[in-house]
């Protein structure tokens, strides 16, 4: 097995606006990411078949004016859908971190259970009814065997939301139980998400959706207490290592 | 189509909550609220499928189309909406997925409203009124100069009413006429009479000048087919360019000045005081690239790449509408940056806010209450600042109730540019003639007209509503997308913004850069038919940009920006004519030189008398006595206390002062900014453990692969004024430039951007104090350079604004003369970079800099002040830079050599709300002795504890190192009046000691509930 360095689809446009520092997050840990438009994803959706690992990044989309990640979502289903089905059935991996999380799940692509893509949860205005800037910590959930999370257990992250409060009125137990949880907030729920919940994968593992926000972590500067402090973590880059790693031996 | 979402019963809708819980405070009554969305789509073959793949998320909503709301549960129905032609971003959202998921071509008008059911908590009888409440729940949900509301109580709606089943549109109507004056015989009285019912803002100076040009051209114009009398759109495209807003006309004035019985001739502010500053700087420094006559000024970051920042305020739409106003006043100054040289990249955003006390009841008739208006624009920051996907790095807020007539919202943004795009420096453009003018991005409509002449006039009863707009960043995102993209293919020559006076402004500028300009107003994209002439030329509407083209690139750059579904459209073309000539309907309505647009407008004179704070101020009473009367809640007596302050009225008058809005904190507000987007967060707007310590500024990193650092910091001292606008101008540089350096950042490379917000300082009926009020304005400008020579601060780029009064119901409100001055430094190493919290007990203490009897205008006075008048505590702070300056050079050696470990800037509220605010930012305690701080004090004055606690003297850092550093440091700055003070102490309390006693302790858990004050209380509106 030869190591090859995975093309990295980072998506922008259009209201999205972390996408920036989640291409040089891909690109700190041996990956080759690159900007996709949606307007030319959109056009041409075939586009997306030469990559191996497809990010949707945090922003807002169309101002999340009709909802979180709503118009983005519904565009992909009318266009596009076929060609994210194709490219998780390759095998290959899909990020969403916060508006990403967001349009991936009102597309259906999480949680996904008992496939089908229907909507089955939905991320909400946070219980506080504002916008939220905080560092928080999350937990890895180590019986999710998502190849996104080999080895991250706990870590330091920062939130950016105003609906980030994850609720599955009908399956929250079935995703709990299943082991889709791939992150819960520790020490405080910062948005009154159901079960603590900060991200989730697919049943395949591949698909990962969380709202906090890794790509903000590239440095030991970002922490918020990084000048009093030795840190356990000097970055959370591991999440996209395991992504390269993953993505390099298929 | 009427089609409504609301969330399921049983799923918490946050929004609405939050809602209910403001409601229920305003009202003074418990509600519940329920939260609906409404949409109203007009389109053919629209179904109600496709309503629910747009509208609804089907986990947690229900959607009812084309029913209306039961009101079975609730009190009262209330529904607001847009009025017709104000910009919906929703509805233009609503509208992009629609056209794209169907199809473009069918006709779709799609609107919005938000619909809200109230239910009281408590049962209310069937028979009560209840109109009275719904009008209070109405006046507190809508802003009836931009939108409309409907309420429908229950007694009502069993009576049959309902909400309305479509929404309101704007009629077309005829397109006016161009209107043309003949001013040849004008008088004096008719030409005053036409500038203020045309609300130009010009005066009669202006106006004669006007009518002369014009009789003058007669020939001219005759030849070339314009009206001989002037147009209107000539007087408004003059009108525009000549007005305060763009042209700066008193910072360009003529003053004679008197001081001290002495009369001299101050020929311009800009020239004598601004621009020496920089030009007596740059003849040694070679890193400043575009100062003062682009977007913003630029100056040298690396050898790859340079950094842009600008500073602008929209006080006067904030103040009508705050939400609006703030909004627009972000995505305008991120155009700002857009727009320098080939176009920056914003990277980051600042917000420094001044607003009358949220308590104030005393609201002159007619204008916001202080607590509306700043939650409005802390809501415009959320949208604006946040869907931008810029950070907020950094920012204040002030709070005196001379801002209640105005508040001052200034928006700062800074950006980067590679050094070199497509082979040329990149803050350097051209615009050659025939170079084709392309409209970007948002259509013209209504909104915004008037902004640059409004802003140029007070505000009182008639102050035009149209001069409101509502900025959508969603657009603007696309459009910046694009430009960047365009950028660096080279698809165009130059560009501008659209801002203040829209495209007579942006176009005027840029036909003077390329010699003449052909401008074909049926070109312009319109919102809406009806427009005249004048008002597409003048209209402010948002999101728009105007660029150079280059003729070969245009198939290429229209091509792109159809792709990217961002609006771009022809509307002229440069030329080398020296005339801007303005095209509609075939036939030519405006004929101006640019000699006259750009040069004629003639030099104001201002008469600038000072008088003394000793002729102005009664006699100051003593600090002493002041922590007597605060310390024992003494505020509303007269007396004067003569007894030396107890242990108890110390630590009530440091709480107190914790707890003043200017002090406390206003982390619930500020975490809903975005500061992370981008990761370029190094010093954030908190820090410590709890991460709720107030830092003194940004530390930011714009490059990945560098790790040299920005800071951004921030001097505004308004208070200061009252005392003396030197003093206020000098403390606000010295403020931002020590910030920098408590950062770590390097006392030699930080740049300096000045914004002045002041009254009206012209000498008229209606400003019988203005002589008073120009000299202030000369003092101020006379210590800004003083204070920037000599720390060596080149100004970058600076804006004023000069009317902010307001004279509603026969009350006038001046903001105190304020200077803001916004500091961009730079900071060699990221990891250097220094934090305010103090960071282990067993650290040592040690003051930098001086500290006076200099309480005049400090947080102590304030807090007297706002309940007896006339009362002052003697002289405001005064920088002394033979002093600050080695002290900072000092620190920074200090800093490079890995020896501090925290620095806190001292500034509101002294020495004693420094430790403080360190001492709670670490959670550890502080025990600082009082006979050591480093003071100047007169010989036969003893020291004493009240001044050294709360006097706001200039030039001082806190400073603690580690004791393995201690002595390392103690050497660094020997001879310099910095001085060992106390320890961190493991204690959770901070102690204060004179003479070997114990003067003042306080508890780290009362220091926290005082500096969470506003948070318990709640700030927001």
């Amino acid at each position: 097995m030869s190591r090859l360095k995975p093309l990295v689809c980072v998506l922008s446009g259009n209201g999205i606006n972390a996408d920036r520092e989640l291409a040089r997050a891909f690109g700190y840990v041996g990956a080759d990411a690159r900007h996709e438009h949606v307007q030319d994803v959109f056009r041409n959706p075939a586009l997306l078949d030469r990559y191996s690992i497809l990010a949707f990044p945090g922003g807002f989309s169309y101002g999340d004016h009709l909802g979180s990640g709503q118009v983005l979502a519904a565009l992909f289903a009318h266009g596009s859908e076929s060609a994210i089905e194709r490219f998780v059935e390759s095998g290959k991996l899909v990020l969403g971190v916060c508006n990403g999380f967001q349009v991936l799940t009102k597309l259906g692509a999480l949680p996904n259970l008992g496939g089908g893509r229907h909507r089955q949860a939905s991320l909400v205005h946070n219980s506080g009814g504002t916008f939220v800037d905080a560092w928080v910590t999350i937990k890895t959930n180590d019986s999710n065997p998502s190849p996104w999370l080999t080895g991250l257990g706990e870590f330091d992250v920062p939130i950016r939301h105003g609906e980030g409060r994850f609720v599955a009125p009908e399956l929250i137990d079935r995703i709990v139980g299943e082991n889709h949880v791939a992150f819960t907030y520790t020490g405080g729920n910062p948005n009154g998400s159901e079960r603590n919940i900060a991200g989730i994968t697919d049943p395949t593992g591949r698909i990962l959706g969380m709202m906090p926000h890794p790509e903000a972590f590239l440095y030991r500067e970002n922490h918020p207490r990084w000048s009093r402090e030795t840190l356990a973590r000097e970055n959370a880059l591991e999440i996209f290592r395991n992504a390269v790693n993953y993505s390099g031996v298929i | 189509m009427r089609i409504e979402a609301v969330y399921k019963p049983g799923v918490t809708d946050g929004r609405a909550t939050r809602i209910a819980n403001e409601l229920s405070l305003d009202l003074g009554i418990p509600v519940e609220v329920a939260y609906y969305d409404v949409y109203f789509v007009l389109r053919d073959g629209f179904t109600a499928k496709h309503a629910e793949s747009i509208f609804l998320d089907p986990v947690v909503q229900n959607i009812r189309i084309d029913a209306v709301p039961s009101t079975s549960k609730c009190d009262v129905w209330v529904e607001v909406a847009y009025r017709p032609g104000v910009t919906d971003t929703v509805a233009l959202t609503a509208h992009e997925a629609i056209t794209v998921m169907l199809d473009d071509t069918t006709e779709t008008s799609v609107s919005t409203a938000r619909g809200y059911a109230v239910t009281f908590a408590d049962a209310i009888d069937d028979s009560e009124d209840l109109t009275p409440i719904s009008d209070r729940i109405v006046a507190y949900l809508h802003n009836p100069l931009i939108e409309s509301a409907v309420a429908i109580t229950r007694n009502a709606w069993n009576a049959g009413r309902r909400p309305p089943s479509s929404a309101a549109t704007v009629v077309p109507t005829e397109i006016p006429d161009v209107v043309t004056y003949d001013l040849a015989q004008a008088d004096d009285l008719e030409l005053e009479r036409l500038s203020r019912t045309r609300l130009l803002a010009l005066t009669l100076p202006e106006m004669r000048a006007i009518r002369d040009h014009i009789a003058g051209a007669a020939e001219k114009r005759r030849s070339v087919g314009v009206p001989t009398g002037i147009t209107d759109v000539e007087l408004e495209l003059i009108a525009q360019t000549w007005s305060e807003h763009c042209k700066h006309k008193i910072f360009q004035a003529r003053f004679e000045y008197t001081v001290d019985g002495e009369t001299r001739v101050v020929d311009g502010l800009f020239r004598t005081y601004i621009r020496q500053t920089t030009e007596q700087l740059a003849s040694t420094r070679d890193d400043l690239l575009s100062v003062f006559h682009d977007n913003s000024g630029v100056v040298a970051f690396d050898d790859e790449t340079v950094v842009c920042m600008k500073v602008e305020t929209h006080n006067s739409p904030s103040a009508l509408d705050p939400y609006g106003g703030a909004i627009t006043g972000i995505v305008g100054v991120n155009r700002d940056i857009l727009g320098t040289g080939i176009g920056a990249r914003p990277i980051l955003n600042t917000n420094v806010l001044c607003f009358g006390y949220p308590d104030t009841k005393d609201v002159p008739e007619g204008l916001l209450p202080p607590r509306r208006v700043m939650a409005g624009v802390h809501r415009g920051i959320v949208d604006g600042g946040n869907q931008s996907g810029i950070p907020v790095v950094g920012g204040a807020f002030l709070f005196d109730d001379s801002f209640v007539g105005k508040p001052l919202v200034f928006c700062g943004t800074g950006g980067v540019l590679p050094r070199i795009v497509n082979g040329k420096p990149s803050w350097e453009t051209t615009i050659e003639p025939g170079d084709v003018a392309v409209m970007l991005g948002g259509r013209i409509g209504k909104d915004g007209i008037h902004g640059a002449t409004f802003s140029s006039l007070g505000l009182d009863e008639d102050s035009p509503t149209s001069a409101v707009q509502i900025g959508d960043p969603i657009i603007q995102r696309k459009m910046t997308d694009l430009l960047l993209e365009a950028r660096d293919r080279g698809l165009y020559r130059a560009l501008t913004d659209n801002g203040a006076g829209g495209l007579s402004s942006s176009l005027g500028e840029m036909a003077e850069r390329a010699g003449g300009i052909r401008i074909e107003l049926d070109g312009c994209p319109l919102k809406y038919p009806g427009l005249a002439a004048w008002e597409i030329l003048v209209s402010e509407s948002q999101e728009r940009m105007s660029l150079a083209v280059p003729p070969e690139r245009l198939g290429e750059f229209l091509a792109l920006a159809a792709k990217r579904r961002v609006e771009a459209s022809r509307v002229g073309e440069f030329t080398d004519s020296g005339v801007i000539d303005v095209f509609h309907r075939g036939s030519c309505v405006a004929h101006l030189p640019l000699e006259f647009v750009h040069g004629g407008v003639p030099t104001l004179e201002i008469p600038a008398v000072w008088v003394p704070p000793h002729e102005r101020l009664s006699a100051p009473l003593s600090a002493d006595a002041a922590v007597v009367i605060v310390g024992s809640g003494a505020h509303g007596s007269e007396s004067v206390p003569e007894a030396a302050p107890a242990a108890e009225q110390y630590r009530e008058t440091v709480l107190a002062i914790l707890s003043e809005p200017n002090v406390a904190s206003k982390e619930d507000l500020i975490r809903q900014y975005d500061h992370e987007v981008q990761a370029g967060s190094v010093v954030k707007p908190f820090c410590g453990p709890a991460a709720d310590g107030p830092t003194d500024g940004a530390v930011y990193r714009p490059k990945y692969d560098s790790r040299k650092g920005i800071t951004i910091t921030h001097g505004i001292c308004p208070r200061y004024s009252r005392y003396d606008t030197y003093r206020m101008a000098a403390c606000a540089v010295d403020e931002a430039y020590r910030a920098h350096i408590a950062l770590g950042g390097d006392p030699d490379a930080a740049y300096a951007l000045d914004n002045f917000c002041w009254p009206d300082p012209v000498l008229s009926a209606e400003t019988p104090d203005g002589e008073y009020k120009a000299a202030q304005l000369i003092r101020a400008c006379e210590a800004l350079y003083d204070y920037c020579t000599s720390y060596r601060l080149p100004l970058i780029s600076g804006k004023d604004s000069m009317k902010n009064d307001a004279r509603m119901g026969g009350k006038k409100v001046s903001v105190l003369p304020t200077l803001l001055i916004t500091l961009i430094g730079t900071i060699p190493d990221i990891a250097r970079a220094v934090t305010s919290d103090f960071k282990r007990p067993g650290d040592v203490v040690y003051l930098a800099g001086l500290t006076r009897a200099e309480l005049g205008g400090s947080v102590l006075e304030q807090l007297i002040a706002r309940t007896r008048e006339r009362v002052n505590l003697g002289e405001a702070p005064l920088p002394r830079v033979d002093e600050t300056r080695p002290v900072y050079r000092a620190l920074f050696d200090a800093v490079k050599s890995g020896l501090i470990a925290s620095m806190h800037d001292v500034s509101d509220g002294g020495l004693a709300a420094c430790v403080a605010e360190s001492a709670l930012a670490g959670r550890v305690g502080a025990e600082i002795q009082l006979d050591d701080v480093p003071r100047a004090v007169a010989p036969d004055r003893a020291a004493n504890c009240s001044e050294l606690l709360f006097s706001e003297s200039a030039g001082r850092i806190l400073v603690t190192a580690s004791p393995a550093d201690a002595t390392e440091f103690q050497k660094s700055v020997a001879g310099l009046p910095v001085q060992r003070i106390g320890r961190v102490t493991d204690e959770s309390k901070i102690r204060f000691l004179a003479g070997g006693v114990s003067i003042c302790s306080v508890a780290l858990e009362a220091v926290e509930n005082a500096w969470n004050a506003l948070r318990n209380g709640g700030i927001e509106g």
